[in-house]
């Protein structure tokens, strides 16, 4: 009898296990899962939601000539309402002249500089957030795949790696906050899985849309560690990481957060 | 650069309730921030909003510091005759943005 009943208990708390596992690893929850109502009312009204102000920005951005070449984004690529469709959601990408990855920011800068021999836009000034986010939105709806097989692969463990060291004056690791936290409540926050798909956000607290790497240096900051500069590769890779992590979920870009 | 939106619907019977959707892009700088060297940062809001319906006005609005960031304005209007509906944010500094949509009323 007795034995019986621990038996059944070793079974409970086996499950238990089970479940908290699957809740940080197996489901994955975009942050609009945890916004509040009005956040959310605020996403899903294409006019109320101020990130379109950056995806108009951008369409003008596309359609601009710059640079010695005298060409546009839409020069190349044409209608970005066709061409852009299913794009941004498979970036980072690996690229074999670079020897590493390359994302959506450093693809509009490398276009820029290459093929319209115009000056590269700064990291988080007005038109590089306005066309990432324009060309992102294009994919909106469309599931995050990332390719992390083949020479990707070592970027990919190298991104997991990071996500789970600890770094900084509190020693924290992402993991901490957003998998094995995600859910809880950090002082008055909401603590989500820290998801990318809705990347470049529109942050109630920025009032104004930013990268996914803003992101990256404010938690980097939080934990009180220095953070890495804009487009560094160890973000990059973290970017694939996290993309990847977030397989299944679609484009929201742009997202309303709080 | 102020970017303004404007939503109006294109069609709508007489009589008929419409839904008015506005938004500006604006810093909306309250004046009470500090800069890193702790110099204050000067008032730069959208103190007033007024909008028109063929030319009459039909909602004015006096701004205060503590409105957000690129604000969102939504107002309900009687469709009575067809025309242009306009809105014009004023900022502190005197400067106007004007936004106008056509509505046909039937």
């Amino acid at each position: 009898m007795k034995k019986a009943r621990l038996i059944g208990a070793a079974i409970v708390g086996f499950g238990m296990t089970l479940t908290a596992a699957a809740y940080a690893e197996d489901e994955v929850r975009s942050g609009y899962y945890w916004a509040t109502e009005e956040t959310k009312a605020m996403q899903d009204d294409d006019f109320a939601n101020p990130g379109f102000i950056w995806v108009e920005s951008g369409s003008e951005h596309w359609t601009k000539v710059e640079g010695d070449a005298g060409k546009a984004c839409q020069s190349c690529h044409e209608n970005a309402e066709k061409s852009m469709v299913g794009v941004a959601n498979k970036y980072p990408k690996y690229r074999e002249d670079m020897g590493k990855l390359q994302n959506v920011e450093q693809r509009i800068n490398e276009c820029r500089t290459k093929f319209m021999k115009a000056k590269a836009f700064k990291w988080e000034s007005e038109p590089m957030l306005a066309l990432t986010t324009y060309v992102r939105h294009q994919s909106k709806g469309l599931p995050v795949e990332v390719d992390i097989d083949g020479p990707a692969r070592k970027f990919y463990e190298a991104g997991k790696a990071f996500y789970n060291e600890r770094r900084g004056q509190l020693d924290m690791a992402c993991k901490h906050c957003h998998q094995d936290n995600a859910g809880g409540i950090l002082r008055a926050n909401v603590l989500t899985q820290g998801q990318s798909n809705g990347f470049p956000t529109y942050r109630l607290k920025w009032n104004k849309i930013g990268s996914l790497h803003r992101r990256f240096r404010g938690c980097n900051k939080q934990v009180r560690s220095k953070p890495f500069a804009y487009g560094a590769d160890e973000y990059v890779n973290l970017e694939l990481f996290l993309n990847h992590r977030g397989t299944g979920l679609k484009i929201e870009t742009p997202a309303v957060r709080n | 650069m102020a970017k303004a939106r404007l939503k109006v619907p294109k069609k709508a019977k007489k009589g008929d309730i419409i839904t008015v959707k506005s938004l500006i892009s604006h810093p909306m700088e309250t004046g009470q921030r500090k800069d890193k060297k702790g110099n204050k940062i000067p008032r730069k809001i959208i103190n007033n909003v007024v909008c028109n319906y063929n030319g009459k006005k039909v909602l004015e609005s006096n701004w205060a510091p503590a409105i957000s960031a690129n604000p969102y304005l939504a107002f309900n209007l009687r469709a009575s005759e067809s025309g242009t509906v306009e809105v014009i944010w004023t900022d502190d500094d005197g400067s106007k943005t004007t936004q106008s949509a056509k509505i046909t009323v039937s």
